[in-house]
């Protein structure tokens, strides 16, 4: 579970969400107005394929090693063990964009509440992002190369955060009210909290079939 | 003094493991039907058979991972489905991929089962790298070794575990002539102190121990032309 010993594990989902979001002013426009007002979606959208393209480090190794079937005969409950993995994940994928984050925010001309919404929405947006792919990825580890079938099925369930998390932003860019659409991304964590490692755990048996 | 003999403990009424009419269907192919046997404490088991026998497939029924097409699997007189923890906590099941961690070191490795899965209470696990002959290896990364030593870290479990039924799947590929001896003594040594183990292998013993063996082809459906 210490995917820490693979720098490139950690190293990769960052650089890859610095490298998206930094696109945008090279190829759209370097305007301080046109960036503000795409940042939320840009930054969101590009934490999202991160977090997708990271989930295949939650089981693949262990799939391809067999300590997955070590750890579905584990004796104890499996949504324990999903949830310590999911974990592992969120710390090892989730918290360094919510690092790097800031950067990316001056990068789009975000202002200072903007970007200390940024943060807060990555903040409860990306555990439901590591939640939700244990699901996918369970389903999908033995299949082989599955990147896409991945995508296919987790990004539709990946919207309600997307929708949430950056109209926080944005609210927050204008000066608005962004308590509901950060409570909305609250409801949504305690939700898949509660139930997405339920559902992992299932994906995880068959994931051993 | 007969009525005495009605007062056997229960554990003593059921073998160990207990396959019951198992039917085993891969990819619409009726692998084995009625396959039923039992194994007792001290015994040791050997599944022999052909490539595509179902060797590998009877292994993962015994471990739960698959579901048998009939029949069903029980441990002490319970279904292995009834209560999973407790059949876990007492099986110890190392596969053909072994679950050695790349990245980790011989002694994380070792820390990690110890951890999940059913311990003694007295493991040490310095003399347990020591016994599989990887002293010297402890804080070495998995990748760094050979084949052979990394089958070894995964041995390395049979030394600190709890467990009473060892499930092997092919356990002595890619361990040297030595190695074999070891594992075989091991096997052995488990199985006196009241033990079983399910193995599957294409070599024989080397040593003259009576071991029970279970030739998966007797079971094997004929195809109706």
């Amino acid at each position: 579970m210490s995917a820490y010993r693979n720098l490139g594990q950690v190293l990769h989902p960052v650089v890859f969400f610095t490298i998206v979001v930094s696109l945008f002013p090279l190829s759209v426009t370097p305007l301080p107005e046109t960036l503000s007002l795409i940042a939320p979606g840009v930054i969101w959208v590009a934490a999202l394929l991160a977090t997708l393209l990271s989930l295949d480090s939650l089981y693949r190794t262990d799939y391809e090693d067999g300590s997955i079937e070590q750890l579905v005969l584990a004796p104890c409950s499996k949504v324990i063990v999903v949830f310590a993995k999911v974990l592992a994940h969120w710390l090892s994928s989730g918290v360094p964009l919510i690092i790097i984050s800031p950067l990316l925010g001056v990068l789009m001309h975000l202002n200072g509440e903007g970007i200390k919404v940024t943060m807060l929405s990555l903040l409860i947006g990306t555990p439901v992002l590591s939640l939700l792919g244990a699901i996918g990825m369970g389903l999908t580890v033995s299949l082989g190369r599955s990147g896409m079938l991945l995508s296919i099925l987790v990004l539709p369930l990946y919207i309600p955060v997307l929708i949430f998390g950056a109209s926080a932003i944005a609210a927050a860019q204008m000066g608005l009210a962004y308590s509901g659409q950060l409570a909305f991304l609250g409801a949504l964590l305690s939700l898949s909290i509660s139930l997405a490692p339920i559902a992992a755990a299932a994906a995880l048996r068959i994931a051993v079939r | 003094m007969s009525e005495l003999s009605h007062d056997q403990p229960l554990e003593q009424e059921f073998p160990l493991v207990q396959l019951n009419a198992l039917e085993c269907v891969r990819s619409d192919r009726v692998l084995f039907t009625d396959l039923s046997t039992n194994v007792l404490s001290g015994e040791i088991m050997q599944i022999e058979g052909p490539n595509g026998a179902g060797k590998t497939s009877l292994i993962r029924i015994l471990c739960g991972f698959l579901t048998p097409a009939a029949g069903e699997v029980s441990f002490k007189g319970k279904s292995i489905h009834e209560d999973v923890i407790f059949y876990q906590s007492h099986l110890l099941y190392i596969g053909h991929s072994h679950g050695v961690k790349a990245e980790l070191t011989v002694m994380e490795n070792l820390t990690f089962y110890a951890g999940i899965s059913s311990t003694k209470s007295d493991a040490n696990l310095s003399e347990a790298i020591k016994g599989v002959g990887l002293y010297g290896y402890e804080d070495a990364l998995c990748s760094d070794l050979s084949a052979g030593q990394r089958r070894r870290v995964a041995l390395a479990r049979l030394l600190i575990t709890d467990a009473s039924l060892w499930i092997l799947d092919e356990p002595f590929v890619a361990l040297d002539k030595k190695g074999v001896v070891w594992l075989e003594s091991l096997l052995i040594a488990h199985a006196k102190q009241g033990g079983a183990v399910i193995f599957t292998s294409h070599q024989d013993f080397i040593s003259h121990a009576s071991i029970k063996r279970l030739n998966i082809n007797e079971f094997a459906c004929i195809p109706d032309f």
